[in-house]
């Protein structure tokens, strides 16, 4: 049984940023929603209420940071980008300022449907010059996101997981490495964020049906070390799954396309994630499911690549951790 | 560094710069050189408290945009001295107006009259619009809109360490179109940042003509004052309005002053253009000679050789 834990950003953001008093803690009018809450309460010099101005939120982050303060800006990833693109760009990307952003809800982890999904983050943020990009997959990399991100001497953009948040790993974040969960020699797998969670439901029944996958978690999205990844994809037999929540344009799978074309590997990829659609309002299984990137997608995947069935049922998949939409650990708004 | 010339005389040396630079490479963000030359003069030769230049007198050439490997990067804040608690910062919002600003730095005696033969040259830093690294610039507004907000993000952090120097925003009327800077107002107001203030340029332009033309925006003057700020409208040319303005009591709150200005004004000629004052470019070799005849008298100098 996977361990499960309540809010790591509340207080991993809280014990880090109260001991380096040059940062500010900017919210979006996003504040519990973004687990900042106590950190306000208990810390209101350090808090800015930006309210609903995420122009103005973005370029007044990049003053603060012209005045020697490191400001994190919480907000949900969406409202970080596709409205204040241009300041997101001019006052904090271009000038390379100490900015961490934190966006929440990643993908399809709100049921709020297309204005709150950041399915196409990735791909934007990875385009940006000076800019580096982290997506957190459990616990332990939510509660030192902070700390590690912030050695980072420009912006970074980081995706972070709120309220229920399993424990998959049991050491930190460190920016370039990758986490190799699974030796294996016929099938690569590569994931990311909450994909990692919903690959590992089907290892063992993968493994059973005798099929060895070699499966790596990726949380450095920019700068992507692919040294670190190079000899792996070129030992494995079949080919490569990818699994991101996010569009399979632009983002890890893309990433993984860019790598096996530039060093010539010939291998096979497929992409799991959103295939060129927006999504809409529902559960994180139920989106998964229905968008074609859960454990099942996932075995589809390999009995394509090795041409046969596993003959894998429900039965054989570990449980879906399902969160309760109104549990104490969840967050008071959408 | 202050008050070596008086305002009015640094503001006519502007325009005369300005005019002698369009004539010669056929073109110039003039009409700006018009409605500004007081304000930057006040502004550079009186208001800001700024220590001298710490940058050559003859800009650097480009040397790269800023990236956590460029150990030589430099913003072209330092022509206004060095970040310091005392002194006051200044952001240049409208990028457009970079020539008038470079031609300011000359007449202030921060930077030599030979960096204008480096505007607008492939590797130079003196560009056409303003970049980071251009002369008297701390960041690129070549977007505009932005340079409200950061200012107040500077005035915010400076309050928290309770730092004597201001932050000032030389700003345009144009791009209080755009939605940001009412944000910027809004937050500028709502935490209290009397260490901000703004001049703004008020000559009515933007690219496609008069702005009553292109999209009208109502009183000014009340809108601003509706969202909390202390402001106050004087005539742009008047030097010593400007003076009683910045002493105005504005605890609590940013100051705004509404400088009206003409865009012509010292160069009648000019009015010949309208409506398309942004950028000015002459239209034929008689049209350049007729504008260089009437504008030199205007100024008093005589017609530019080129």
């Amino acid at each position: 049984m996977i361990e499960v834990v309540n809010k790591p950003y509340s207080y991993s953001f809280k014990s880090y940023a109260s001991k380096n008093k040059n940062i500010l803690c900017l919210s979006g009018d996003l504040t519990s929603s973004c687990e900042v809450d106590i950190f306000r309460d208990e810390y209101p010099k350090q808090f800015i209420s930006m309210g609903m101005a995420e122009q103005n939120m973005m370029s007044f982050a990049g003053g603060l940071a012209m005045s020697g303060f490191v400001p994190f800006i919480h907000t949900f990833g969406v409202f970080a980008y596709r409205r204040p693109y241009d300041q997101l760009l001019a006052s904090i990307a271009y000038p390379c300022r100490k900015v961490r952003i934190m966006g929440f809800l990643p993908g399809i982890t709100t049921p709020a449907g297309m204005t709150h999904q950041a399915i196409e983050d990735i791909s934007i943020f990875r385009t940006i010059p000076n800019m580096t990009v982290i997506e957190t997959g459990d616990a332990s990399e939510v509660e030192s996101i902070c700390e590690e991100v912030d050695k980072i001497e420009g912006p970074v953009y980081c995706r972070i997981l709120r309220g229920s948040v399993p424990r998959l790993f049991n050491t930190p974040l460190k920016i370039g490495d990758i986490r190799i969960l699974n030796r294996g020699n016929d099938i690569m797998l590569v994931t990311t964020g909450i994909c990692t969670e919903e690959a590992l439901r089907a290892r063992a029944a993968i493994a059973s049906a005798g099929i060895s996958i070699l499966h790596v978690h990726i949380h450095t999205l920019k700068p992507f070390e692919e040294k670190k990844i190079l000899d792996l994809i070129s030992n494995v037999k079949f080919g490569v799954i990818t699994m991101e929540n996010h569009l399979v344009n632009g983002g890890l799978g893309t990433i993984i396309s860019e790598i096996i074309s530039k060093h010539g590997l010939s291998k096979k990829l497929i992409k799991l994630g959103l295939n060129d659609t927006f999504a809409h309002g529902g559960s994180k299984q139920y989106l998964a499911k229905y968008y074609g990137f859960d454990a099942y997608a996932l075995i589809n995947s390999i009995e394509d690549f090795i041409g046969q069935k596993l003959n894998i049922n429900d039965k054989d998949l570990e449980t879906a951790r399902i969160e309760d939409v109104h549990s104490l650990s969840k967050a008071e708004a959408l | 560094m202050k008050n070596k010339l008086n305002s009015e005389d640094i503001a006519l040396g502007i325009r005369r710069r300005v005019f002698e630079h369009c004539i010669k490479n056929n073109g110039a963000y003039l009409s700006q050189a018009c409605s500004s030359a007081e304000q930057l003069a006040w502004l550079y030769n009186e208001a800001l408290n700024l220590g001298d230049s710490i940058l050559p007198s003859v800009p650097e050439k480009f040397k790269g945009v800023p990236n956590i490997n460029n150990k030589s990067y430099k913003t072209g804040a330092g022509y206004n001295g060095p970040i310091g608690s005392e002194y006051d910062r200044l952001i240049f919002a409208p990028a457009h107006y970079a020539l008038v600003a470079y031609a300011t730095l000359i007449e202030v005696g921060r930077m030599s009259p030979d960096a204008l033969s480096m505007f607008n040259k492939d590797g130079s830093s003196v560009e056409i619009i303003g970049a980071e690294h251009s002369p008297g610039m701390e960041m690129h507004n070549g977007t505009l809109g932005i340079g409200l907000s950061t200012a107040a993000g500077i005035a915010y952090g400076r309050k928290l360490k309770n730092e004597k120097g201001q932050t000032c925003v030389f700003m345009s009327d144009g791009e209080l179109q755009e939605g940001q800077i009412w944000e910027a107002l809004q937050v500028s107001v709502y935490y209290n940042l009397d260490n901000l203030w703004a001049i703004v340029d008020v000559n009515e332009q933007q690219v496609d003509g008069a702005m009553s033309d292109v999209l009208d925006i109502g009183n000014i003057h009340k809108k601003i004052n509706s969202f909390g700020a202390k402001c106050i409208e004087i005539d742009g040319h008047d030097i010593n309005a400007m003076r009683q303005a910045k002493n105005e009591n504005h605890i609590g709150k940013p100051l705004i002053i509404l400088a009206r200005t003409s865009p012509y004004k010292g160069m009648k000629y000019l009015k010949t253009r309208f409506p398309r004052l942004h950028y000015v470019r002459f239209k034929s070799e008689e049209e350049r000679e007729k504008m260089n005849n009437e504008i030199s008298k205007e100024l008093g100098i005589s017609p530019i050789q080129y």
